[in-house]
């Protein structure tokens, strides 16, 4: 096996039990003051009657709890992440240090408006960015995540029918590629969901999408670059197919990191889009963090816009809380805030000049992976990829090795797997997604980490994919049994 | 891999057994090999009638959701309640233990492949 620069070793790690375990009457680091005067006839009902279960722990028992368990993780600040679809990408510091500024870290959603003008002033400079970008016309701030932006795109789709009096409109027509959430933010709006079956290059088929439109369709949920990596190139037709059948198109962004700066959704038809900031604008997330998902949309749908809104006056910048065509309010206050900011100082640092290299080196590496990939892994889908590219176990197979090992093999070689078994539509798959801030030196060691474990299957050396992971403090988890019997409460 | 012949099979891989007019419906050795470890299958409910190609019941597996497609049309008249408990049934023993339903048939399984049939599909 060759050398790589970035291989894991066995090194420090602590066995770690619950906090609850841990837990000794000696140490309290907290003492909570009794209540003082009377607690109001209204709350009596609620008062605690039992002693509250807080374990007894110091404050260096409790850092080193957390600390020593952030340490079985791999992140992105500890090695190359190529999760497919997640857009793992580096978040730059500069970020960080832009929200700790104290006007941006130490205000309250409550506090006078004209004393958080400043912040208020960003999150609009954003809001009009956001809608460059993608190429629509007006945007909310509030969704939590990209999921949540879905359900709020639904809400205001819904709120569009309904006021074209076309209530009976329920189907969601999803490509059988789609993102798990698509289908589930549907059907939690009270819509159906019809798959559509890909074509035999992984995109949407024209006849089967012509096949499920009629009166009854409500919208088309898709992803471009949809989740095998490749450009719906029939996007235009696709979505005037939709439009002159009634219906509206939601466009998933969480791929939007291969367009970005080159190409817009609102100019391909798309009627509004979910923008996963922490993806495309870098902020820390994937257990590492929250997420943001700012929906754009047309004129056709920004009178159902959620409340509250930003709006500028003049010089002033204002809060808009009420509106009689609005779906409603999705998230307290104006979202989150923290993960919106970052996106505006990462937008800032390229700079509209320089934007379009970030969908431009994503698409580059993923393509590089992927050219020196093919020979040794099955590539489904033929041609150039966008920003990831994907592979099956087809070859590996024949050696009895399956994607999960050779998953479990880049953790013992220190890399975090790509997202595996997802798309669905191809066996196996294996979805890698580079992302634009890793050096070609970095892409190379995870090729060549590649390559050895196809050799060794090759070889028949198989045994040690099998086996791994080995290095790690935790091997293979028992994933059936965490599925069929799940423990997830502590219980004395 | 093990094909039965007394069966009869579709291309989204789920068998069926006829006896009179009685169907016994389950996924193929291939699909649970394929789906992995399953922890989880919705059944649908008695009484329902089902078209031959509609979802009938949902497997989930510790890589994905999948619908089950009823083989041929006909009325639900018994479910396999076993499997609620015990899932991996479908796993472990594919045509046996793990079936998922019964349906009194309407339709006909004319266009459903014999194992034959079904190994060369497979193959290709």
């Amino acid at each position: 096996m060759s050398q790589t620069s970035y291989s894991a070793v066995s090194g420090i790690q602590h066995e770690e039990a619950l906090l609850f375990e841990h837990a000794h009457e000696a140490a309290k680091s907290i003492s909570l003051p009794g209540v003082e005067g009377d607690i109001s006839p209204e709350l009596q009902a609620f008062s605690r009657q039992e002693a509250a279960q807080i374990p007894g722990l110091s404050e260096p028992e409790t850092v080193r709890h957390f600390v020593r368990m952030s340490q079985w993780n791999h992140s992105i600040e500890t090695g190359f992440y190529p999760l497919g679809s997640c857009t793992m990408k580096y978040n730059p510091r500069v970020n960080e240090q832009v929200v700790r500024l104290p006007g941006l870290a130490d205000i309250h959603p409550d506090q006078p408006i004209d004393s958080v003008q400043g912040v208020l002033e960003l999150l609009y400079e954003l809001q009009t960015w956001l809608c460059e970008l993608a190429g629509f016309s007006d945007i909310t701030l509030q969704p939590a995540a990209g999921a949540q932006g879905e359900i709020t795109g639904l809400m205001m789709i819904r709120a569009c029918l309904d006021a074209r009096g076309e209530q009976h409109r329920k189907k969601v027509l999803v490509p059988d590629s789609a993102h798990g959430t698509n289908p589930a933010s549907a059907a939690l709006c009270g819509m159906h969901c019809v798959a559509l079956k890909s074509r035999p290059d992984g995109r949407i088929d024209l006849d089967e999408l012509k096949k499920h439109l009629d009166g009854d369709v409500a919208a088309l949920m898709m992803t471009n670059p949809n989740t095998a990596g490749a450009f719906e190139s029939d996007i235009k037709e696709i979505c005037q197919l939709v439009h002159d059948a009634g219906g509206l198109v939601y466009g998933d962004g969480a791929n939007l990191n291969a367009l970005v700066g080159v190409a817009r959704p609102g100019d391909m038809g798309i009627d509004c889009l979910h923008i996963n900031v922490h993806k495309t604008f870098s902020t820390p997330h994937g257990g590492g963090g929250p997420g943001a998902g700012p929906v754009v949309v047309n004129e056709i749908l920004a009178p159902y816009l959620p409340v509250p809104r930003i709006v500028k006056e003049g010089d002033v910048y204002r809060i808009e809380t009420h509106d009689e065509q609005s779906c409603g309010t999705v998230l307290g206050s104006l979202g989150q805030v923290g993960v919106l900011l970052r996106a505006h100082a990462y937008i800032a640092a390229f700079g509209r000049n320089h934007l379009h290299k970030i969908a431009q080196d994503a698409v580059l590496n993923a393509n590089y992976v992927l050219h020196r990939l093919k020979g040794a892994y099955h590539v489904p889908f033929e041609g150039l990829c966008k920003h990831e590219c994907l592979l099956t176990d087809e070859y590996q197979n024949k050696h009895g090795v399956k994607t999960l090992d050779i998953a479990k093999q880049l953790i013992d070689l220190g890399f975090h797997p790509m997202t595996i078994y997802f798309p669905l539509i191809v066996h196996g798959a294996m979805l890698i997604e580079p992302t634009e801030t890793e050096s070609k030196t970095t892409l190379d060691s995870f090729c060549d980490a590649m390559l050895d474990i196809a050799a060794q299957c090759e070889a028949g050396d198989t045994q040690v994919l099998h086996d791994a992971p080995v290095k790690p403090f935790r091997r293979r988890l028992d994933e059936t049994q965490a599925a069929r019997k799940p423990v997830l409460v502590w219980q004395k | 891999m093990s094909i039965p012949a007394n069966l009869k099979y579709t291309k989204e891989h789920e068998w069926v057994r006829i006896e009179g007019d009685t169907a016994t419906f389950g996924v193929s050795d291939h699909a649970q090999e394929a789906l992995g470890d399953i922890v989880f299958v919705e059944l649908p409910e008695i009484g329902r009638t089902v078209d031959a190609g509609e979802a009938y019941a949902v497997v989930e597996s510790i890589k994905a959701v999948s619908d089950v497609y009823a083989p041929v049309s006909g009325e639900i008249i018994e479910v396999n309640e076993a499997l609620e408990a015990a899932p991996e049934k479908v796993n472990t023993e594919p045509y046996g233990a793990g079936w998922i339903t019964k349906v009194k048939m309407s339709g006909n399984a004319d266009e459903l492949m014999s194992d034959d049939e079904y190994n060369t599909f497979l193959e290709e």
